[in-house]
């Protein structure tokens, strides 16, 4: 499951400016470990992000997104909206979170 | 029934469970691109977008470091004034160019900002697509750690 991701979202003008940053280890499928075997990739392969039950924005993923991934977007809204982040990853493991525009 | 229509209806069947089940919406009916995501040249991704080559649009700005410090996490955003509906970012000297793809519907701002690993100096690619056209722009980021565990 994870740990939670932290969501900052703050409107000015009618636009919501949302910043996410997920907990997860992003493995890249390139690296060895101590016996020099390489590591499977494991990584978050898409984020969805609805307001108000509405999907404001899906970002699909590749192994090359850093670990603990970070994302920044704008959408047109208000404060006080439920947004609600859900990602899923290569592994089938999810996470969801929720968070109120302020 | 014929293998087309079996075909069909084992999609539709799919896409339908999985909606229901609200693992995916129309948006994201687009399914990861697996095609894109394993591309090894810039020209597989572009293919696997469904693009040739895209040509370079001024409208599309790239906002990252010259030189990123640490090849493991490098910011880079990208923000356009065309009506996008995708963008991506794919790093030509990475072992699979495409980093991310991203949907933006209605009523969202064509932009975004993340984090990439770049395993060393590289062009990096905005791509944008509007009104079913993809274009882009190019930045080169210097990379003095590469980002992959080497």
């Amino acid at each position: 499951m994870g740990d939670p991701m932290r969501i900052r979202a703050a409107e000015s003008n009618g636009i919501v400016d949302v910043k996410i940053l997920m907990k997860h280890d992003m493995e890249s499928g390139q690296r060895k470990d101590s016996a020099g075997k390489l590591i499977p990739a494991w990584f978050i392969s898409t984020v969805s992000v609805k307001a108000q039950g509405k999907e404001v924005f899906v970002a699909d993923f590749g192994s090359a997104v850093s670990k603990d991934p970070f994302l920044n977007f704008k959408y047109k809204g208000s404060k006080g909206d439920k947004l609600v982040v859900s990602w899923v990853d290569t592994k089938g493991d999810k996470r969801s979170d929720e968070a109120t525009v302020s | 029934m014929n293998q087309q229509r079996r075909e069909l209806l084992k999609y539709t069947t799919v896409f339908g469970l999985m909606a229901s089940a609200g693992l995916i919406t129309s948006v994201q009916a687009e399914e990861w691109n697996k095609a894109a995501f394993e591309g090894k040249s810039l020209d597989e991704v572009f293919k696997a977008l469904g693009t040739n080559t895209p040509d370079k649009s001024g409208a599309i700005v790239i906002n990252a470091p010259d030189i990123a410090e640490n090849g493991a996490v490098v910011p880079v955003g990208i923000t356009t004034t065309l009506k996008a509906n995708q963008l991506a970012i794919l790093v030509e000297k990475n072992p699979s160019p495409l980093a991310a793809e991203f949907y933006i519907p209605a009523g969202t701002e064509p932009m975004v900002t993340t984090r990439i690993k770049m395993a060393q100096t590289s062009n990096v690619y905005a791509l944008v697509k509007a009104d079913g056209k993809w274009t882009m722009a190019v930045k080169e980021i210097k990379v003095t750690l590469g980002g992959c565990g080497g």
